[in-house]
């Protein structure tokens, strides 16, 4: 009994990795010409689902159907016969061939490369046409922006003649305006009767641009629904298992002295390319200055230097007090003593030792600390002791001192870091991206913690590129572009048309 | 929910079936070439563990790899593979060579503390070249560090046929002999009781191995320093982040790391010899990775791998001399296996081992958090969610 208005059926899908069952007896229909949003916290199974589906991984148990047809999917290469595209999250292009090359690599006729690439030519040029896709073919990938090489996956998908198309958390990298570019494209490939599905943790752009939407929790499809019979607040609380607060509650800030005023910083990394061009700003106790931008533009470097591991020059002030920008009289463990603390972007990757247990990381940064020491020794059972009362007090879960970090899910691991930075009581707060890889049940308890922070009187310097958790929690708003500040903005009196303008790089838009 | 592996299958179950393994393979080796694999076995066993006299044999060369497995080991911890173990031992027998020809000292016990410093200073002052190149400059500590050990072993010849040598010592290049007072006890007038002969090699070093095994057990478990250490290795950005300097952690960890290697000599030259020959250390410098690697650079773990090592060397001698079909270089080819097996092929072990654990525990509640769908999957699979 099959159904050839479906794209894609899948029925009974399971799949376990060791004791961990990521897909749970998953069945889900995709009606042919329709943009299916499959949502999800972190970890709920959506990347393996579409794994499965682009042959990574044989499910354990289940059918795949392709067009009504039954179809065994052992490798990717047969999901590419079976006219499924897909658009990875971090793009899998050859940075230094051009558009049409890497359109034609691996889809190659015959041993001379010129016939493919004429054909692929032609292609391009009717694409570009039918979907406003145009992308120079000759342009080399490293001088395209991130938006014009996801177009540039989304083509090489095109080319081998996908009818299915798999995006995966295709806006994390693009601008408001691009993301609505590419919705456009999107709009344009289902009205010619291709499928698209949409893998995305934003409810906002589910809402926006999905026919029909399935619902993942902890490897289970919870629900599939029209999207047009449906709300923000049902899909979040299809997610999560409960009612979640999709705003954040605060008072008005009431901004005291001055805690951080920057100057003029420059930035060169290593490859003598200057990545923060002068920025200047202050940020006062009581206050959250939230930093919109597209990743890469600068934003990380600026953290990296008030944080100490980046030398600039330029002037920075702390209560007044002049810090040292060379890196030679200063590093993280000189601020940490100066009052600034720092919830790093990656927490995997600088926040914890992953292969530490709780106990360790609690003090990791602090480990200095008096009470964490007697003599040359650590004290391990002061570190144990603090660690069960954060994670009392930050609702880790499993409230176990020594696990280690790996095992905790990215919410977990980002209350644990949270919790050693915001009980050291630090004057400013350094916090970049709090919720990434966060899941919703974990957002709401975050923002609420950094909200707390700031009622406290503590300055906060808030970097995201959620453009929606800077509307929520900032108090201001500065745009980064290009490493320069192209304005500031106070929530209430922006919206995201004029923010994602200045974060192109647009400052035209009224000052 | 506690982490991948109990720690007893980490440390002990693991490398034992990775042993077996080799000694199969070993088995068919012996087996080709004509001879009986159990006979070769039985000769190996009782070679290495027949008699109390073995036992001396097979602890002194213990005693070596110890040394050498722990300065790889906390190297390792510091995520820098030491290779120079070998050159560092060397030039640690320079050091206490020194110290023991040209001070007249009056018991072996100051004689063992000063000359202990000097190994360990020697060596950790060959280390710190490397180290440095690596601190400051990037220049991989790999090359560097076999580079020394060329340096150490052309610096050996010139110094013990040039500057050290002994007149009329019948052109061997090698010092004179250390005066008797500062001999150091061995097995036999530790313990004559035990059955130990005069000349058994064994000696009172062995006990300062095992202090070394738990000082460096305290040093990168316990200490602040050993903190530092390893977060530094389990992640560099994290380390800057915490406001660790990797100038500073790479070269206290190889200045350690060369000091253990260097205080080998203490053993083979203080211990043994009792003067500075050509080639004091004897390969032990590289046994020292295999037996890091086996025991997973931890110090019980070290001092099971070197023993076990131990008996290796003292138990193929005895097969070498008893079944002469069996050469020198088979012995070796062995040796090679259960390195082989123990450090390179720990994975092809290791992740059936691990699967088949997992697969006994409990199933876990919910699914794994995931990073961005790749290219070939998950990398980590082993995130367990509350």
């Amino acid at each position: 009994m099959t159904d050839s208005s479906l794209a894609i059926e899948l029925r009974g899908i399971s799949k376990a990795f060791g004791p961990v069952q990521a897909n749970k007896d998953i069945s889900i229909q995709v009606r042919r010409g329709t943009i299916h949003g499959i949502i999800g916290e972190n970890g709920a199974g959506k990347s393996t689902l579409m794994s499965i589906l682009y042959g990574f991984y044989k499910a354990d148990a289940g059918e795949i159907f392709i067009g009504g047809r039954k179809t065994e999917i052992p490798d990717s290469q047969a999901a590419i016969d079976a006219g499924i595209g897909m658009v990875f999250q971090h793009f899998k292009l050859v940075e230094n061939f051009t558009v049409l090359e890497n359109v034609v690599l691996g889809a190659e006729e015959g041993a001379m490369l010129r016939p493919s690439l004429r054909k692929a030519r032609t292609l391009l040029k009717q694409l570009a046409k039918d979907y406003e896709m145009d992308v120079d073919p000759d342009a080399i990938i490293e001088e395209l922006g991130v938006g014009q090489q996801q177009r540039v996956e989304i083509l090489k998908a095109l080319y081998r003649e996908a009818d299915i198309l798999i995006l995966d958390e295709p806006t994390g990298v693009l601008t408001p305006a691009e993301a609505d570019h590419l919705f456009r494209i999107l709009r344009g490939l289902r009205d010619e009767g291709k499928t698209i599905i949409l893998i995305t943790h934003k409810l906002r752009e589910i809402m926006e641009i999905t026919d029909t939407v399935s619902v993942m929790r902890r490897g289970e499809m919870t629900a599939t629904v029209k999207t047009a019979d449906t709300s923000p607040e049902q899909l979040a609380e299809l997610m999560v298992g409960r009612k979640v607060l999709l705003r954040v509650d605060k008072k008005a800030a009431q901004p005291g002295k001055t805690v951080l005023e920057v100057e003029n910083l420059r930035v060169t990394d290593a490859q003598g390319v200057e990545r923060l061009k002068g920025i200047s700003l202050a940020i006062h106790a009581g206050e959250i200055l939230g930093i919109a931008g597209v990743a890469g533009n600068g934003q990380s470097e600026l953290l990296e230097v008030l944080g100490g591991y980046a030398s600039g020059t330029g002037t920075i002030r702390m209560n007044g007090q002049e810090i040292d920008l060379t890196g030679t009289a200063s590093d993280a463990q000189t601020r940490r003593a100066r009052g600034i603390a720092h919830v790093p972007e990656d927490r995997q990757r600088e926040g914890l030792i992953m292969d530490y247990r709780a106990w360790e990381n609690v003090g990791f940064g602090y480990h200095h600390d008096e009470k964490y020491n007697s003599g040359a020794f650590m004290n391990l059972s002061a570190l144990r002791e603090d660690c069960e009362g954060k994670m009392q007090r930050f609702d880790v879960r499993p409230p176990n001192p020594a696990l280690t970090a790996k095992s905790f899910s990215g919410g977990n691991q980002q209350k644990i870091v949270l919790a050693r930075e915001i009980e050291r009581n630090p004057d400013l707060l350094l916090i970049g991206q709090p919720t990434r890889g966060v899941d919703i049940g974990a957002i709401e308890f975050i923002h609420q913690q950094i909200v707390a922070l700031r009622d406290q009187g503590k300055a906060i310097l808030l970097v995201s590129v959620e453009l929606d958790e800077i509307m929520a929690l900032s108090d201001r708003i500065a745009v980064m572009f290009d490493g320069q500040i192209m304005g500031e903005r106070l929530p209430a009196e922006t919206d995201q048309g004029e923010l994602g303008l200045l974060m192109a790089g647009m400052s035209g838009a009224a000052a | 929910m506690t982490d991948a592996l109990p720690k007893w299958v980490d440390i002990a179950l693991i490398p034992l079936l990775n042993l077996v393994l080799a000694l199969i393979i070993s088995g068919i080796v012996v087996a080709a070439i004509g001879e009986n694999p159990f006979e070769a076995l039985g000769y190996l066993v009782t070679g290495a563990v027949g008699t109390v006299n073995n036992w001396g044999f097979t602890l002194f060369y213990a005693t070596n790899f110890i040394f050498t497995g722990l300065g790889v080991a906390v190297a390792f911890h510091a995520r820098l593979f030491n290779i120079g173990g070998e050159g560092q031992a060397a030039i640690g027998g320079l050091g206490v060579a020194l110290c023991l020809l040209f001070i007249p000292w009056p018991h072996w016990t100051i004689a063992l503390l000063a000359a202990s410093l000097g190994a360990a200073a020697f060596g950790a002052a060959w280390s710190a070249i490397p180290a440095y190149l690596q601190a400051k400059r990037g220049s991989h500590i790999v090359i560097t560090t076999i580079m020394f050990n060329f340096i150490a072993s052309a610096l050996m010849v010139y110094l013990l046929s040039r500057v050290l040598l002994v007149p009329g010592a019948g052109g061997s290049p090698e010092t004179a002999r250390f005066v008797e007072a500062v001999r150091l006890p061995n097995a036999y007038d530790v313990a004559p009781w035990l059955g130990f002969r005069r000349s058994t090699p064994l000696n009172v070093s062995f006990l300062l191995a095992i202090a070394a095994c738990i000082g460096v057990w305290l040093l990168i478990w316990r200490t602040r320093l050993g903190y530092e250490i390893r977060a530094f290795g389990h992640s560099e950005p994290a380390a800057i982040y915490a406001g660790i300097s990797p100038v500073k952690i790479t070269m206290i960890a190889m200045l350690i790391s060369g000091g253990l290697c260097g205080l080998m000599a203490i053993n083979s030259v203080m211990g043994e010899a009792e003067r500075l020959v050509i080639d004091p250390v004897q390969g032990a410098g590289f046994v020292g990775i295999a037996v890091a690697l086996m025991g997973r650079s931890h110090p019980v773990g070290v001092f099971l791998a070197a023993l076990l090592f131990g008996m290796l060397y003292q138990g193929g001698a005895e097969v070498e001399f008893e079944i002469p079909a069996i050469t020198r270089e088979m012995i070796l080819v062995i040796q090679a296996l259960v390195i082989l097996f123990t450090g390179a092929l720990d994975n092809m072990v290791r992740m059936p081992v691990e699967r088949l654990f997992l697969q006994a525990r409990r199933p876990a509640r919910a699914p794994l958090p995931t990073t961005p769908l790749e290219a070939g999957g998950h990398k980590d699979r082993s995130k367990v969610e509350p």
